[in-house]
């Protein structure tokens, strides 16, 4: 069968389950994921076109469950539907083949809820003809390197206790940068799901306003404590930093968590800290690859340390309630709550200091401790009396989370960012975060 | 495979386009993922992967099309959107391909021992549990894991030029790592820093140290806990093997790009402090510094016989005597240059397009044992096993962070101190090179998880390298 006759994400996945269904045997159980994508991917360089592709890919992910053992294959669906069922069916025998060289898992937790959830969200994407136009046109005279990735990408989730998930969502991101002859640049985004070409220009426009202030002569700084501003791209790389094992059951658990000394007691966030992993809005599935509904999980609150991500995995060894996490236990649409900031007072109280449109390659320096290094990042700049005097040449900075979102946090601006996730690694991922602007009493730069 | 490549030649030889140049790239990938922690295995988690890209060129704009549909009529239905594709972006291309000559390569490439059959799952587990069973009981040891990751990949590429080009590889990954806590803090020590992996078969296993290293890496966990910070200090840096490949990795590998210096990578990974003009002119380094692309050590994850635009792969000096001499470019960003380079043009997979990666990125070994490097250093620290690694976009300023740390002073090895941490910047850094290990200090290692393009790409690259010495480096501990 021709791709163009072909059943869609939908029909096909629920073909496959019901197949599926009815291949088990006695005593059999089944977990069955689905994830699919048609992307369409172009890259830029000087304004220019440098690389140009369509993606189309799906894929299942089967755990099969015997006798407390339980084993999982991850296949790729080729999309002819004959062809696919021949694929589980292979795929069916080898586990079958599998478990009985395995012991029962001790941590193995199912989710008997035969629990149904449905979300469709397919708006129609411009052609690409168009937005190689509206691009062409906007970054006319400018050195703009990015990257425009936009198509539907389907999520689904099935089991043998007859739950049964679907989420399909079309979406564009077109990340890029604007680069200044000197090298300074800066950085925008422009995503979500209707392409406003009023929008767009706006948005290249904010940018392209930004270039302006690059063309200064940079400063360089010596090592030592600076007040500093984070705008919310800044932030986004600490929280998304701590969202490697920050709020991780299994990670707080087994003392591999940079959050351990906050939920011993021994450490503390500023009281203006809120976060929370939200799924409702956001482009994420309502259901995890487990098999659990996802829920709104507060994870700080005023700074204190609330819930925790927990996979069933955790549950089951933990004693604790599964939440709907993903297997690794990093959040997906985390929401940090707005201050007081008024955008228009934000170089006022900042007065001398650094303001900081981007952080980079983030790590720790001693993970038990919080304590994380970076380099700065596309726009930013000294201020001097609330006025911004020159773009920053790059700097690093190693300070403890305790210090930065804790001793020294002065506030956080009302007005927030969504930012849709850029990432596509393997496949084009659907997170996002909402964060406020951070204004910091001390940064410390040390290189 | 055989017959999975009959059928795509046949089907491929079948397809029909009015472009210039075309080419398919199959790539199946087998794999399994096995691991043990605390003494109850994991469930194994297994994958098969299999799907084709189709690349068009029209007027020397190129475009491709990815596809999971295997079916000749799948193929045609890629091939025809990326020519479209390729047709449409023509106004706006950055890139007049028509100079470059399409490959008309032929060969086949294996792994060491790939025919050879690899343990089974009951005895891959077998092995892990008496591993996870040789962590000595201690209520300070929190946590241990012990695993095997295998990957068999099989690739063929063919174009309307008469290239074909095939190549089976099998990539062994073990790992191990004991966490260790005292109610405060935590010290994790991994075998082989987390970077254990090479090609072959179940002697990559026993090469790479795993069977028996249990306890000797619990007790290193349990002795960093007791040790002290590291000072913050000037000393002269020692790192061992596992270490050095992340220092080669990130401050050499990455600015030495050339899709970097070109460019592309400014939205993401980043640019170079290197620019075009430094070829054949830089010293890179002292005169100890030798780089290679290395190609053709056998058991190194990204020895190939072609890279994936089909150009031949062999061994050439990057780094000579400390000098710059040649990018880690492919046939394309050779043509964009005008500078010599290696074949390095890759792809992580069917559904991402070739770019330019590191692949086998080696340092030559000096003359001086692993003692005689110790006995050289007055006031030192030697250190081991990456944990932290972070760097500027420009690939210069730098911090990383190790599992291990042993000060040395008077040409001999002192106390365990944890936390150690170093930074500089990477134009000075290597200029401070004062002694290279032998051959025996050398090892073979490497990652599958190098992350750089847009779409985003994780690939596999290794890495050779002696232990090194530097001259007066700024060192720290951690928080604590």
């Amino acid at each position: 069968m021709h791709r163009s006759q072909q059943p869609s994400a939908l029909a096909q996945f629920e073909a496959l389950s019901q197949w599926l269904r009815d291949a088990l045997t006695e005593g059999e159980d089944f977990c069955l994921g689905y994830s699919g994508e048609a992307s369409d991917f172009i890259r830029f360089n000087q304004a220019k076109v440098r690389q140009a592709g369509h993606v189309q890919q799906a894929s299942l992910d089967l755990q099969l469950i015997r006798d407390g053992r339980h084993a999982e294959l991850q296949l790729t669906l080729s999309g002819v539907p004959q062809l696919d069922r021949q694929r589980l069916g292979s795929a069916l025998e080898q586990l079958r083949q599998t478990l009985p060289l395995l012991q029962p898992d001790p941590y193995l937790l199912l989710n008997r809820d035969a629990w149904h959830s449905h979300s469709v969200q397919l708006q129609p994407l411009p052609d690409c003809a168009a937005v190689l136009e509206q691009i062409g046109r906007a970054a006319q005279g400018l050195d703009l390197v990015g990257f425009y990735a936009a198509g539907p990408i389907s999520r689904g989730f099935a089991s043998s206790a007859g739950a049964f998930g679907w989420h399909q969502a079309s979406s564009f991101n077109f990340d890029w940068s604007l680069f200044h002859a000197n090298g300074q640049a800066v950085k925008a985004q422009y995503a979500g799901q209707h392409w406003h070409a009023d929008a767009f220009a706006l948005r290249m426009q904010q940018a392209r306003a930004q270039l302006e202030y690059l063309g200064l002569p940079p400063r360089t700084l010596a090592p030592g404590g600076y007040r500093a501003y984070l705008a919310p791209a800044a932030l986004q790389e600490i929280v998304e930093l701590l969202g490697w094992g920050g709020f991780s059951a299994q990670a707080l658990a087994e003392k591999d968590s940079p959050l351990q000394r906050l939920h011993a007691g021994a450490a503390r966030l500023s009281p203006l800290l809120h976060l929370q992993e939200q799924v409702r809005d956001s482009l994420t599935p309502g259901f995890s690859s487990e098999g659990y509904p996802r829920r709104d999980l507060q994870l700080i609150n005023a700074g204190q340390p609330q819930e925790q991500l927990v996979s069933s995995r955790s549950a089951a060894e933990y004693g604790l309630p599964a939440n709907g996490a993903s297997p690794w236990e990093s959040p997906a649409s985390l929401v940090m709550a707005g201050g007081e900031l008024e955008q228009t007072e934000l170089l006022a109280r900042l007065g001398n200091g650094l303001y900081i449109g981007n952080l980079w390659y983030l790590n720790y320096s001693d993970r038990p401790a919080a304590r994380m290094t970076g380099m700065t990042r596309f726009a930013s700049f000294w201020v001097e009396d609330g006025q911004i005097q020159a773009p920053l040449a790059s700097m690093r900075f190693d300070d403890s989370l305790y210090d930065l979102l804790g001793s020294q946090l002065e506030g956080l601006t009302r007005e927030r960012e969504l930012s849709l996730s850029t990432s596509t690694y393997h496949q084009r991922h659907n997170g996002s975060t909402l964060l406020p602007g951070a204004l910091l009493s001390r940064l410390t730069l040390t290189l | 495979m055989v017959e999975a490549f009959r059928t795509l030649k046949r089907d491929f030889a079948a397809l029909h386009c009015a472009a210039e140049h075309w080419s398919l790239r199959y790539v199946s990938q087998d794999s399994q993922q096995l691991a043990v922690r605390k003494q109850v295995a994991e469930p194994p988690r297994f994958s098969r992967d299999q799907g084709a890209m189709l690349s068009v060129r029209v007027a020397g704009v190129e475009a491709y099309a990815a596809t999971s549909d295997l079916s000749r009529q799948g193929l045609q239905a890629a091939l025809e959107r990326a020519e479209a594709l390729a047709r449409r972006i023509a106004p706006l291309a950055l890139l007049d391909q028509r100079p470059l000559a399409p490959s008309s390569a032929c060969g086949d490439q294996r792994s060491p021992g790939f025919d050879q059959p690899f343990p089974s799952l009951a005895e891959c587990y077998q092995l892990l549990a008496a591993e996870s069973a040789a962590v000595p009981a201690d209520p300070r040891l929190v946590n241990w894991r012990v695993g095997l990751d295998v990957s068999c990949v099989e690739q063929l590429y063919l174009n309307n030029n008469g290239a074909e080009l095939t190549s089976s590889q099998r990539f062994v990954y073990p790992h191990l790592s004991v966490t260790a806590y005292d109610g405060q803090d935590s010290q994790t020590r991994n075998l082989g820093g987390a970077h254990l992996g090479q090609q072959g078969g179940a002697e990559v296993i026993e090469r790479l140290g795993l069977i028996g290293a249990a306890a000797q890496v619990a007790d290193q966990a349990l002795q960093l806990l007791l040790a002290p910070n590291t000072p913050t200090d000037t000393r002269d840096l020692l790192l061992m093997p596992d270490q050095m490949i992340l220092q080669l990795h990130e401050s050499i590998g990455h600015p030495l790009e050339l899709d970097r210096i070109l460019g592309d990578e400014r939205n993401f990974a980043g640019t170079s402090f290197v620019k075009a003009g430094d070829f054949g002119q830089l010293q890179y380094g002292s005169p100890l510094l030798n780089v290679t692309f290395d190609p053709e050590v056998p058991e190194e994850l990204a020895s190939y016989g072609h890279d994936d635009d089909g150009s031949p792969a062999q061994r050439q000096h990057l780094i000579r005597d400390g000098l710059l001499l040649r990018p880690l470019g492919g046939a394309l960003s050779q043509l964009r240059s005008g500078l010599p380079g290696v074949a390095n043009s890759r792809a992580c997979n069917w559904n991402r397009p070739p770019i330019d990666r590191m692949a086998n990125l080696n340092i030559e070994p000096g003359q001086h044992s692993l003692e005689q490097l110790i006995g050289g250093i007055e006031h030192g620290i030697l250190m081991a096993s990456n944990r932290s690694w972070s760097i500027d976009d420009a690939r210069n300023k730098f911090q990383f962070g190790c599992e291990w740390g042993q000060l040395i002073e008077n040409g001999e090895l002192r106390g365990v101190v944890k936390n150690p941490n170093y930074r500089g910047i990477s134009s000075q850094f290597w200029g401070a090179l004062k002694a290279v290990g032998d051959a025996s200090t050398r090892e073979v290692l490497g990652t599958p998880h190098c992350g750089k393009g847009e779409p985003n790409q994780v690939i596999r690259v290794g890495h050779a390298t002696p232990a090194c010495v530097f001259a007066a480096i700024d060192v720290f501990g951690g928080a604590a």
